[in-house]
């Protein structure tokens, strides 16, 4: 009896191993944890940007309508709850993706309203936080890169067979990605309402 | 039937396309690669043995590449993939760092490994560009430039706690060095301990040797078993009366043991540069002259 619950746990495992489900482990924890570093590098750009909005108060004060619209798109950006569960659901990660990339716009335009301002330009404080800003900017493509990347390799296992029947048995699906669009895009007022969030 | 293989090809042909348009990555072969020809032999020299000289004291590995043109893609997407190829930097601390200069583009950047970002921030490499990088090489100090910029790099990294360099990361190099001085200790010493010992123990005594000091350097317990098991075999056979008697019987004439281990460790040390299996996440400063 013992025999016969040894050997059928020892061909379940094979069976499972032969169809895919360790490679669907690996791939889902390579995603989350590619996941996890696009996040973190959002986070980072989030954590300039006070500073940033403030440095460049110090010199263009006028230009309410730019700081605003960054500091709004920061808030709106950071009050997206960022949750595993988002991977799996095209919506959310939709709505994340559509507030960065606002985020994004509105940095740009700050950019190009500092370019009037040749104090600004030169102080050091500011160019430091702009390099700051762009290695930023940077970590996040190569960030999403990878994590496009990691969904596609991902996605192509669970669709192909006999992995795609593994995968349906354990609720595997595939994920949605980032799509490589020009963020300048859509960097539009998105169509869901934040409330009142707070600003962090 | 040959429309329908067209359009299923189509793809793949618009792919490689793409793949081609884009800069290669040339290969690892130095710390200090130039294939835009800026820098005279001597400066190379200079700066190949200065970095290498670090990465012994301080275990980062920082290397330089100039290439003309990273076109059509900018010089952080082009830098991202030389490092991700390169590895360069030991694999656990991630500390590898890429000097890359594009002569056609008039840019460069500094590329820095994950476990360097603490001490080479953006801002650190922001700063060694603009303050001591382009300056020069807007007065066509190419050489110069680079030479200071990796002096600095070497300077803040130098400032980061990092773990030793271990003698385990060039194992193989060492190996390869070892190579004779072990075939010495199987030969001579064999005979020596064979004579004290006997056949039988003198042999094992004689890979024990081999395989122990073979651990000391590289620490690689596989490694060090396997070379001690050849070393037991080639005393064996020593006690036998020598290889020839081995070597003229059918079917083990093509069997030398020179040439096995020879081969065999050769993988390691050959190149002459390999990266440790550092990682990149993007950080790091570009700047244009």
């Amino acid at each position: 009896m013992r025999l016969i619950v040894a050997g059928f746990i020892a061909a379940a495992s094979l069976a499972l191993g032969g169809c895919g489900y360790n490679t669907i482990q690996t791939q889902d924890e390579a995603v989350k944890a590619a996941w996890s570093e696009v996040v973190n590098q959002y986070q980072r750009r989030a954590d300039l940007i006070p500073n940033l909005v403030n440095t460049v108060k110090g010199f263009a004060a006028q230009e309410q309508a730019v700081l605003i619209g960054v500091t709004e798109a920061r808030a709106r950006a950071t009050s997206i709850q960022v949750t595993p569960e988002m991977l799996n659901d095209p919506a959310a990660l939709a709505q994340f993706q559509a507030a960065q990339g606002e985020l994004t716009g509105a940095l740009k335009s700050l950019l190009v309203v500092v370019e009037r301002y040749p104090d600004l330009k030169s102080d050091q404080n500011f160019r430091d936080l702009q390099a700051q800003l762009e290695g930023t900017e940077n970590r996040i493509s190569v960030a999403r890169n990878r994590y496009i990347e990691s969904v596609a390799t991902f996605n192509g296992t669970v669709r192909r067979f006999p992995v795609n029947l593994t995968a349906m048995i354990f609720g595997y699906e595939v994920k949605p990605n980032f799509t490589v669009e020009n963020e300048d895009s859509i960097a539009q007022p998105p169509t869901v309402d934040f409330g009142t969030a707070p600003e962090q | 039937m040959s429309r329908w293989l067209l359009k299923g090809c189509v793809p793949f042909i618009a792919a490689a396309a793409v793949a081609q348009s884009l800069q290669p990555v040339p290969p690892l072969a130095a710390r200090v690669t130039d294939l835009a020809g800026v820098l005279a032999p001597d400066a190379r020299d200079a700066l190949e043995s200065k970095l290498a000289e670090f990465e012994a004291r301080k275990g980062a590995q920082v290397a330089v590449l100039v290439v003309q043109t990273t076109q059509p893609e900018a010089i952080e997407q082009y830098s991202i993939r030389v490092v991700d190829a390169w590895k360069l930097g030991r694999e656990k601390p991630d500390d590898g760092a890429l000097l890359l200069v594009a002569m056609q583009d008039r840019a460069l950047r500094i590329e820095v490994g994950r476990g360097l970002e603490g001490a080479l921030t953006d801002l650190a490499a922001n700063r060694i560009i603009d303050e001591t990088i382009t300056p020069r090489f807007r007065e066509g100090d190419f050489a110069g430039g680079i030479a200071a910029g990796v002096d600095r790099m070497i300077q803040v990294i130098d400032g980061e706690p990092l773990p030793e360099p271990e003698q385990h990361w060039n194992g193989p190099q060492g190996l390869a060095g070892m190579l004779p001085m072990l075939f010495m200790i199987v030969f001579v010493g064999s005979t020596v301990l064979r004579a004290i010992l006997g056949r039988g123990l003198g042999s094992l005594a004689t890979g024990g040797i081999v395989g122990g000091l073979v651990w000391s350097v590289t620490h690689v317990l596989g490694i060090a078993i396997g070379v001690g098991l050849v070393g037991l075999v080639l005393s064996l056979m020593l006690g036998f009366g020598g290889g020839g008697r081995w070597s003229s019987r059918p079917g083990h004439g093509g069997w030398s043991p020179g040439g096995w281990g020879g081969g065999g460790f050769r993988t390691g040390g050959g190149g002459g540069f390999r990266g440790g299996g550092g990682s990149f996440g993007g950080g790091g400063a570009s700047g244009r002259w």
